[in-house]
């Protein structure tokens, strides 16, 4: 036969949904170079052309529909493919080889092929079908459950299912800023994939993120009121109240137009296919989710797609005359995954809940870390062989078990592949990957930075002369400080000795002062520095310097002007403000919760017209004051101080702000009184010194319009009482925090708070914000609650007698500075000329204030020497 | 007002015992920011203008030591983007082509004085 040239004579295929698999059925067609050869037809129901349903959950992480689109714009009229959307097939008649549509089109197939996918299962109870209830397979789901969200009312959300696909929905619901429960019917979480223990170590990781998992429950029925659900009702269990409901309880494959057109389908539904894809009628084949492969279906996309390859194999063969091969069929491979879910590493391989052969036995062994949330288990038969595996918190050894498992080889020692590696610094986590770029201001990756280190770079100074990298901005410098202990072979993550002066971290430091009781720099450094460390001129450094001065005073150590202290200090705490490029300085006035009087706020604009200051709302909800002089800034503070201000710490490695939402004080949505709450956090640890900055935020409700989560300490009221969040920062590495613990009362939350707060002042690395030092920790988040809710190292009233004694003896730097004649003689720019101004410090005018003039507005300074 | 030269030419700064140990002050010499600092007991002075920023701000920064090639260098940090300058040489440590004038500091009569120089 020659090769079909005329339309008529083509080959004529009709495709059933355009879903992931059906294009990529497509696609494998137009790679082979066969639909010229074709007519092909694809007919959907979705609205929208085929979309990545996997990354679904990103629409509600900021991707578009658009972004998941699978077909590039021009697809279908490239390759001449008629494409139908929004009109699904409703009967297929075998006997004229022709579809119908529900518009009342017919088209006429040579090839049929179903990839018509699958539908959610909503388990038949009562109420399941009222508005609010959802399920979570196409955008539309998602764009419905997004619009619900949206309804300040909705506030709790319940997933019914506890399966890969639910926890997913789960994390959006979570996502959205909802309240959100999880109820499965078995007794533990993913109860297909996992065994017991597994389910178990999944669920409190789950938990630890705030979602709430209630297991071992069947759900009796959806009550709902005014078009919404209220409540669920489960057998014997409390019901729960919820104005949005989820299903995600499995699958089921969609073989409707089949099973009426008398196709077989297979034991538990599908369209019962052999290994060539082929229906019980030949011109019928069917793939992905809605075809049962000699009786089984698959809910996964990669066998999907080997199916779509096999069948457009052989389409392609019959289209374009190639002699006919053998008939590709689809290999069933191996059921093993692995996934994060949640941030949650979840990897199986084979069946673990799989019978042994007649006459084999099944040896399971079990590693266990319940401090980092880790559960692993290995399946092996008398052999020795791999037949199954669980791994939840982490996946590391997945690879080297699947290749086992997949070759069928004895293992000589399996347990060996689940312990942790005994050399931490080649350990999951532990590398540094070479391409991480580590300075971005000079766009320095690690792997430059390690090229440095085996040339002879052997500190970070060394890197910084031959890299450039943390002359910039230097917010990278701890991760610098990091490489370089990286390639000494300490762990990544390790805290390094803090400088040539002291062989102690900063936590080893903050102890022995602690316990000691030194008090000035001297005394320390010649009792603890280096041999030779207190002898040499000038002994310290600008490191070691700052950070003593910053643990006298996390321990109380007076005022940080006085005596040896100040000059210990780095120059912001020297003149109690931030120097600016121009060696001007700005002014924040503490601002408690972002609350402020309308008095207050006239003296500041007072203050910044008098003065010429710029003016500006800060990202922490306070004002800044800019470009203020040396020898302005006293009287600057002495009309702050009389108006009722104090210092704000802008200038400290201490309490920044506590950011607040207006709360139920106005907010129609509030639940608690978020503003008090965070003026009295404010006002409590207002001039705590810490290893670095500390930022604090309430919100009035799940809402979160204070960004809580984002905070080293985060509070949110919910309808019990607070929700307490750590380890949350922006900045370089954004961070989303933990949640630490649930509905506290006002009196247990701050209790919480101090001990957190203390635990980190002492134990933290020099630079470390929470988030990082929570990272560091044997155990993570599960370790600092250990120590701060189940206070299970005692420590909990040492930490809260600590910060008691910071609380008692805080006094505002800036209130005892101006009083103090001796403190304010050092605000000069020259002691010789004390009411000289600075001439290099030169402004322009911009939207109506002053900026730092640039190098071509400048006049010639007065001042010469310096630059040549 | 500007500083006045005394009888052997060279500026007053302040009182010998005004300077932290450990610390600087910056002091106005013939129209010249100069950076004054007490280390141990030995004086230091440079320019007081960070070649790196252009800003007036050296006096600020915090003094340090560290070994370089096994003899020990006494230096000051740049407050704003911490680069470090040798107090005896003037030499900057992180970058190599930049450096500041050093000018010659002594004590009279209790009171610390930078000779103008050139
Ligand atoms: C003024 C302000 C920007 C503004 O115009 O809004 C600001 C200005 C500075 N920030 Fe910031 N940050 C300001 C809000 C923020 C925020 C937003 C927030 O707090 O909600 C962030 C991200 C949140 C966070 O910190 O987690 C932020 C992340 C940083 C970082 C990166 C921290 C990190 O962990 O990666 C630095 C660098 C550092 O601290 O080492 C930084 C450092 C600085 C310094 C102190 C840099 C310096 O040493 O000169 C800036 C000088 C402030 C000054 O002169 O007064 N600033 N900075 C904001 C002052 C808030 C306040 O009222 O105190
Ligand atoms: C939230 C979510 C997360 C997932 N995560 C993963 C994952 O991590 N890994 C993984 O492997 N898999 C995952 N899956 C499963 C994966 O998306 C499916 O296996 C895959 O989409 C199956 O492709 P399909 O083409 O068979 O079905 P679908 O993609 O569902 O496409 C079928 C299409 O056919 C249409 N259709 C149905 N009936 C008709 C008709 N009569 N006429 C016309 N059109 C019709 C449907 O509307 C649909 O558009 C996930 C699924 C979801 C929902
Ligand atoms: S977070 Fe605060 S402002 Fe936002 S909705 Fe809740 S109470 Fe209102
Ligand atoms: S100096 Fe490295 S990121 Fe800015």
């Amino acid at each position: 036969m020659a090769p079909h040239t005329s339309s008529h004579d083509r080959l004529r295929l009709v495709v059933v949904g355009n879903g992931m698999v059906g294009q990529h059925l497509l696609a494998a067609l137009v790679d082979a170079g066969a639909a010229p050869d074709l007519d092909i037809t694809v007919l959907g129901e979705e609205h929208r052309p085929a979309y990545d349903r996997v990354a679904l959950s990103s629409l509600f992480d900021g991707r578009t529909a658009e972004d998941l689109s699978l077909v590039q714009p021009g697809f279908f009229e490239e390759h001449g493919i008629t494409c139908r959307l929004g009109d699904p097939v409703t009967t297929i008649d075998r006997e004229s080889r022709k579809v119908h549509t529900a518009s009342g089109l017919v088209f006429a197939y040579d090839e049929l092929v179903l990839a018509t996918g699958s539908a959610p299962f909503v388990p038949p109870i009562e109420g399941g079908d009222a508005p609010g209830c959802h399920v979570y397979r196409t955008i539309d789901d998602l764009r419905g459950i997004e619009a619900d969200a949206a309804d300040p009312a909705v506030r709790t959300g319940v997933v019914v299912g506890g399966g890969l696909l639910g926890l997913e929905a789960a994390n959006a619901l979570r996502n959205l800023g909802l309240d959100t429960h999880v109820v499965e019917f078995a007794p533990r979480l993913m109860p297909v994939q996992l065994d017991e223990a597994g389910g178990a170590a999944l669920r409190r990781h789950v938990e630890d993120l705030g979602v709430h998992v209630h297991t071992g429950r069947a759900t009796t029925a959806i009550e709902s009121a005014d078009g919404r659900p209220v409540r669920l009702t489960f057998d014997g269990h409390e019901p729960l109240e919820a104005q949005i409901v989820v299903f995600s309880a499995g699958i089921r494959p969609r073989d409707a137009i089949a099973r009426e057109a008398g196709l077989e389908v297979g034991p538990r539904g599908g369209v019962l296919v052999d290994g060539s894809l082929r229906s019980s009628d030949p011109t019928v084949s069917a793939i992905g989710e809605c075809a049962a492969v000699e009786g089984r279906c698959h809910g996964l996309v990669a066998p999907g797609y080997r199916m779509a390859r096999a069948v457009a194999a052989r389409i392609a063969a019959r289209a374009t005359n190639a002699v006919a091969g053998p008939d590709q069929r689809f290999e069933e491979a191996d059921p093993s995954t692995k996934l994060k879910l949640l941030g949650v590493d979840v990897a199986t391989i084979g069946d673990i809940h799989a019978e042994p052969a007649e006459g084999e036995r099944r040896h399971a062994l079990v590693w266990e870390d319940p401090l980092r949330g880790v559960y692993q288990r290995v399946d092996v038969d008398d052999h020795g062989r791999v037949v199954a595996a669980v791994l939840v918190g982490d996946a590391q050894p997945w690879g080297e078990l699947l290749a086992r498992f997949r070759r069928a080889e004895p293992v000589e020692d399996p347990g060996a592949l689940l312990r942790p590696p005994a050399d931490p610094a080649s350990g999951g986590g532990a590398t540094i990957e070479r391409s991480t770029p580590v300075c971005s201001c000079e766009n320095v990756s690690a792997g430059a930075l390690l090229d440095a280190i085996s040339e002879g770079c052997g500190s970070v100074a060394d890197l910084k002369g031959a890299t450039r990298a943390g002359t910039g901005c230097g917010g990278c410098v701890p991760i610098i400080e990091q490489v370089v202990r990286f390639s000494e072979g300490a762990p990544a993550g390790a805290a390094p000795p803090l400088c040539a002066h002291f062989a102690h971290t900063r936590a080893e430091l903050f102890e022995i002062v602690r316990v000691t009781g030194l008090a000035t720099f001297t005394e320390i450094i010649e009792a603890h520095g280096v041999p030779g460390a207190a002898e040499r001129q000038g002994a310290g450094c600008e490191v070691c310097k700052p950070t003593v001065a910053s643990i006298l005073s996390s321990l109380g150590g007076g005022h940080i002007l006085d005596g040896e202290q100040g000059a210990l200090q780095d120059t912001n705490d020297h003149f109690l403000a931030n120097l600016q490029k121009d060696g001007t300085y700005s002014v924040v006035p503490r601002i408690p919760g972002g609350e402020i009087t309308a008095e207050k706020l006239i003296v500041i604009g007072e203050v910044a017209r008098d003065f010429g200051l710029y003016t500006k709302i800060t990202g922490g909800q306070r004002i800044d004051l800019f470009g203020a002089r040396v020898e302005q800034l006293p009287l600057i503070w002495t009309r702050l101080v009389d108006a009722g201000f104090e210092s704000g710490h802008a200038y400290g490695k201490s309490l920044r702000t506590v950011k607040s939402c207006v709360g139920e004080t106005w907010c129609r949505y509030g639940v608690a009184d978020s503003t008090s709450m965070a003026i009295l956090l404010e006002e409590r640890y207002r001039g705590l010194r810490s290893p670095h900055k500390l930022k604090l935020a309430v919100s009035g409700c799940a809402r979160e319009c204070a960004e809580a989560q984002s905070k080293d300490v985060g509070v949110i009221a919910t309808e019990k009482g607070w929700n307490l969040w750590v380890g949350g920062n922006g900045g370089m590495r954004p961070r989303h925090a933990e949640l630490l613990a649930e509905d506290l009362d006002d009196e247990t939350l701050v209790r919480y708070i101090d001990r957190f707060l203390m635990y980190y002042v002492r134990s933290a690395d020099r630079l470390r914000r929470t988030a990082s030092w929570i990272d560091g920790l044997d155990g993570g988040i599960d370790a600092v609650r250990r120590v701060v809710v189940d206070d299970a190292l005692g420590l909990a009233d040492q930490l809260e007698e600590m910060m008691a004694s910071h609380v008692a003896s805080y006094r505002c730097e800036w209130r005892e500075t101006i009083e103090d004649p001796d403190r304010l003689a050092r605000f000069v720019t020259y002691v010789n000329a004390p009411d000289t101004p600075d001439p290099r410090v030169q402004f322009v005018q911009e939207r109506g204030q002053i900026r730092p003039a640039r190098a071509d507005e400048r006049e010639q300074p007065v001042t010469i020497g310096g630059v040549r | 007002m500007t500083a006045t030269v005394d009888a052997h030419g060279w500026v007053p700064v302040c009182d010998a015992d005004w300077i932290r140990p450990g610390r600087g002050v910056c002091a106005l010499v013939e129209g010249r920011a100069v950076a004054v600092f007490l280390v141990g007991d030995e004086l230091f002075a440079i320019d007081d203008v960070d070649p790196c920023s252009g800003a007036s701000v050296l006096s600020r920064g915090l003094v340090g030591t560290t070994e370089i090639d096994g003899s020990a260098v006494v230096y000051v940090a740049s407050p704003l983007r911490k680069q470090r300058f040798d107090l005896r040489t003037g030499r900057c440590l992180d970058v190599a082509e930049v450096s500041v004038d050093v000018h010659p500091v002594t004590t009279v009569d209790g009171t610390i004085v930078v000779d103008p120089g050139v």
